[in-house]
């Protein structure tokens, strides 16, 4: 029924033939600045996801360096470095700047572009059997949006924010923080540097809708089509219903700090809470923005690496749609201490638990996948198998963090951040990483190295859980977030998760040195180095694909999968 | 076959290890004990304690205090306010160990108990079989163990099983977090209400029951803190005082930015919001002092306005009125309404003279403050 399985041995054949006169690509300049093509597009997106992690995993750097002891150690020298203003203030301030940067670069221009605007693009197309994306030439506009965007965030830390240098109010930007509370133009960049970044990314959901709904090959129904691109599909609806609402947000914190209304501002009949309801409507469907994505590349990996088909296809595909829709009515469980009244509360924690159902649906299917099959432990089945498990941990915490009951003792305290990173940084990030090293063959047509392909996997792995780990304990103590210092009572258990950084920092070397190492050393890679587990169409394309792809379309069929060595496609030229 | 059978046993299984023994302790059940003083981390001087960044710089309650709403600071000068209780290791403050905070109220030990005995083993339990799980599929599934896989990849049953535990479980949690959630909000009639302001960055408690007095709560400094005893980064020059077994309201505002008055140890967290009032209550039966922070991001100094609630008897807290230069049963302030001025509209809250009481009893901490006094310097937002 829900065999996506195409035919390689039957397209290895026509790309062969196809491609002496389709494969010309234009130089340089028009290649990688003017680009159309779906796979030249989201190397951009990848590799500008990789500069935006380094930028914004360096300041995570600076902060656990600063959290590893009590008391204030670096601030005011970094302070100074970035040129604030003398003081201690504007010292303080620069942490409230890093805190506001890692969140709003991991968020917008790492993990988004890298899911959506990378691995999206690269096989969102190929998966479904299209030769491109629906506009190839706003898949460009895509991409140029979100290279302002991200000049505009960083052009901020140097521009006066109130206190100090640099927008300092959080990733959230709170109101009225974020406007009478930051006087100066760094507030105003980011939200520019927002808009930017939310225009690309209502674009690219545009274009993959379009894509998805319009642009399947012949006989792939949506009851065919690849997990991942499901996944997608849903995101792309997210974004479509929820960037507005944040763009609408931040206009409002854009007017309200420039032209004088008041819509967030009690003295002018407006209410500081409403940007809240605003900002987390958009806010909860993001967090599952940035995960759905994962959920689809790991089933792929899961069921490659175990030879096995997807378990439960059906109930997986509408579990992300139940997540989906689901996430868009919880968001006020992120403001269980604004003065909510008991029945909104009471709301909020039976539709949040609501949520857990359909993601221990996938858990377990996941889980039923490898059941019965034959696993081998390369490096992307390693890293989704930690997915599955990180994930559930960090998932966990959030039934914990769901009740109203509980948040106001959890709420905005280190709890809340090991919640959210072992979502997300063990959760979407491991997705990351399972599909980078999953797909690397594909995309650069090198074998990545195995060892240490696993040796990233280990020591990253030990590395986030001693960093993160700990962070529950401080939060069941009640430390708070986003405070440079603190009682001398979290002092072990910083120091602990400081550790965990450097322990990290080094399996993200090793990291490195593997790509560098594979795309000069590596072995060639065949059209499908996975083997008979790996049923999609992107394994029957050479590695790397070919510039033009499909451009005889591929028949899906339902039929079982040996049955089509001799069945010939309809000429669709 | 085989394997999905064994696999619909497994999952029947955990379905019933879930929704059986919730009684069992979790692995970091904190009970009500006293922390020996030894095990707190708060060890005095200790040696490379680090600088606050430019001494002379430091958030200093004088240069804190009334910055940036311009208003007088209203500490009276000189005045001997009484200290009752010093800080207790293990109770009221944050310790290393992996457990939640001591808690004092009645709620706080509810939602202790429902998070220690629902919530803990629950989700270790998941977490557990999922790794069990994972470990199983590892070793009996992988290549070596099972060279042919098997083509499985519906099973009805097993679906609806583990779509229909998760239900179950969550309407086992779903129904003490309700009744929490309704605990909470049942809120007695109040003893005492006290209205908590944040501004940046310090808090300030207004008494309207009690001649409407206000006190200002500015973080002391690392010696100061050295001084007095008092974990660094936590003790306060004013500490807000509140008599045991008494209702308190607790009305949150702010003046600037949205602040938020959370006291760990009283299971309370309330944003304090300008042009909004938020309304939570506590009751603590033992005296003490209990500490807590801001928790919501505020500007440069989140970090450093502390929150110090020292729970007294009666008749402390009748020598700590008067000494404030307040007022006990006296009925209400001229303004009846006086919770709902806001702290704007409402700047003099505190002139009410202080009239340091002849003989009043002297105590071994008394306020090491220097008197506030109204600093030009200049707000920091617009």
């Amino acid at each position: 029924m829900t065999d996506t399985t195409a035919n390689a041995h039957f397209f290895q054949k026509e790309e062969h033939h196809e491609h002496h006169g389709a494969d010309h690509r234009p130089g340089f300049f028009a290649r990688w600045f003017l680009s159309t093509n779906h796979k030249d597009i989201g190397t951009l997106y990848l590799i500008f996801a990789i500069t935006a992690g380094i930028i914004g995993g360096g300041i995570s750097g600076l902060m656990r360096a600063e959290l590893a002891h009590p008391g204030i150690q670096y601030l005011p020298m970094w302070a100074h470095f970035f040129g604030a203003p003398a003081g201690n203030d504007a010292a303080l301030h620069f942490w409230n700047v890093m805190v506001t940067a890692h969140g709003l670069i991991m968020v917008f221009f790492m993990v988004m572009p890298a899911m959506i605007g990378g691995f999206g693009n690269w096989f969102v197309p190929i998966m479904i059997g299209a030769p491109d994306m629906a506009f190839p030439r706003m898949n460009n506009v895509s991409f140029w949006l979100i290279v302002p965007a991200f000049t505009l965030l960083l052009g901020s830390l140097f521009v006066s924010g109130g206190t100090g240098n640099g927008a300092g109010t959080g990733w959230t930007l709170y109101a009225p923080l974020s406007t009478s509370g930051s006087a100066g133009p760094s507030v105003d960049m980011c939200i520019l540097a927002l808009h930017l970044a939310g225009a690309s990314s209502i674009l690219g959901a545009v274009n993959f809708i379009t894509t998805i709904l319009n642009m399947r090959a012949p006989g792939m129904t949506l009851h065919k089509m690849p997990l991942f691109a499901w996944s997608v599909l849903v995101t792309a609806f997210l974004l479509l219903l929820a960037l507005p609402v944040l763009a609408a947000a931040i206009t409002m914190l854009l007017t309200d700090r420039n032209f004088g209304t008041t819509f967030f501002d009690a003295s002018g009949g407006g209410d500081p809470i409403l940007y809240q309801h605003l900002f987390w409507f958009f806010g909860h469907p993001e967090v599952y923005i940035m995960i759905l994505p994962g959920f689809g590349m790991v089933s792929h990996i899961i069921s490659t690496f175990s030879k096995k088909p997807i378990f439960g296809y059906l109930g997986m595909a509408y579990a992300m749609v139940a997540i989906g829709v689901v996430g868009f009515v919880v968001w006020a469980h992120h403001m269980y201490t604004t003065g909510l009244d008991v029945n909104t509360k009471m709301y909020f924690t039976a539709a949040t638990m609501v949520i857990a159902v359909p993601t221990g649906i996938k858990i377990f299917s996941w889980i039923a996948t490898m059941w019965g099959g034959s696993i081998s432990f390369k490096t992307p089945m390693v890293w989704a198998m930690g997915f599955i498990f990180m994930f559930t941990v960090g998932g966990v915490t959030g039934v914990v963090l769901a009740n109203g009951g509980i948040d106001n003792y959890f709420q905005d305290t280190y709890y809340v951040v090991a919640h959210f990173h072992y979502v997300l940084s063990l959760g979407a990030v491991f997705s990351l990483f399972a599909g980078f090293y999953y797909w690397f063959p594909k995309m650069s047509g090198k074998m990545y190295n195995e060892f240490l392909g696993q040796a990233h996997f280990w020591i990253f792995f030990v590395g986030v859980n001693v960093l993160f780990f700990p962070m529950h304990f401080l939060g069941a103590q009640g430390m708070p977030r986003r405070y440079p210092d603190y009682p001398d009572a979290f002092a072990k258990w910083n120091a602990v998760a400081s550790h965990g950084y450097e322990i990290m920092v080094v399996g993200m070397g090793i990291f490195f040195v593997n790509i560098i190492y594979s795309l000069i050393a590596g072995p060639k890679a065949p059209a499908n180095p996975w083997g008979e587990g790996a049923t999609t169409l992107e394994w029957t394309l050479s590695s790397p694909p070919p510039y033009h792809q499909f451009e005889t379309l591929p028949i899906i069929d339902a039929g079982d999968l040996h049955d089509r060595h001799d069945r010939r496609p309809p000429d669709r030229v | 076959m085989k394997s999905v059978k064994t696999m619909l046993i497994a999952a029947g299984l955990a379905a019933l290890m879930l929704t059986g023994p919730l009684s069992a302790q979790p692995t970091a059940a904190p009970s009500i004990v006293t922390a020996s003083p030894a095990a707190t981390a708060t060890a005095p001087g200790s040696g490379q304690s680090p600088q606050v960044v430019g001494s002379a710089d430091a958030p200093t309650p004088a240069a804190t205090g009334s910055a940036a709403a311009g208003q007088p600071a209203a500490t009276p000068a000189k005045a001997t306010i009484p200290q009752f209780y010093q800080p207790e290791p293990g109770i009221g403050q944050p310790t290393d160990k992996i457990a939640l905070q001591t808690q004092v109220t009645a709620l706080g030990l509810q939602a202790e108990w429902f998070h220690n005995v629902i919530l803990m083993p629950i989700i270790i339990i998941i977490c557990l079989l999922v790794l069990v799980l994972l470990g199983w599929v590892a070793l009996r599934y992988n290549r070596r163990a099972n060279a042919v896989p098997s083509r499985t990849s519906h099973n009805t049953a097993i679906e609806i099983i583990w779509t229909v535990a998760p239900v179950l479980i969550l309407l086992a949690i779903a129904v003490p977090s309700i009744k929490l959630l309704a605990a909470q909000y049942a809120i007695p009639k109040p003893d005492l209400t006290v209205k908590v302001i944040g501004h940046q960055w310090y808090w300030s408690y207004q008494y309207p029951d009690n001649g409407d007095f206000e006190v200002v709560s500015n973080i002391l400094t690392e010696d100061q803190d050295k001084a007095k005893g008092e974990p660094r980064q936590l003790g306060v020059d004013n500490r807000m005082v509140v008599p045991a077994g008494a209702v308190v309201k607790v009305i949150t505002t702010s003046d600037d930015v949205i602040h938020s008055f959370a006291v760990p140890a009283f299971w309370i967290k309330m944003d304090a919001v300008p042009g909004r009032l938020n309304e939570t209550w506590f009751k603590v039966d033992r005296p003490g002092l209990y500490y807590g922070q801001c928790s919501e991001l505020c500007g440069a100094r989140h970090g450093f306005m502390p929150i110090a609630v020292e729970v007294v008897t009666k008749p402390q807290f009748a020598q700590w009125i008067a000494a404030n230069g307040g007022t006990i049963g006296k009925g209400k302030p001229a303004s009846s309404d006086a919770t709902v001025n806001s702290p704007i509209s409402n700047p003099t809250a505190a002139t009410a003279a202080p009239t340091p009481m002849a003989g009043a009893p002297s105590t071994p901490t008394e306020t090491a403050t220097a008197p506030a006094k109204p600093v030009g310097q200049p707000a920091t937002t617009n």
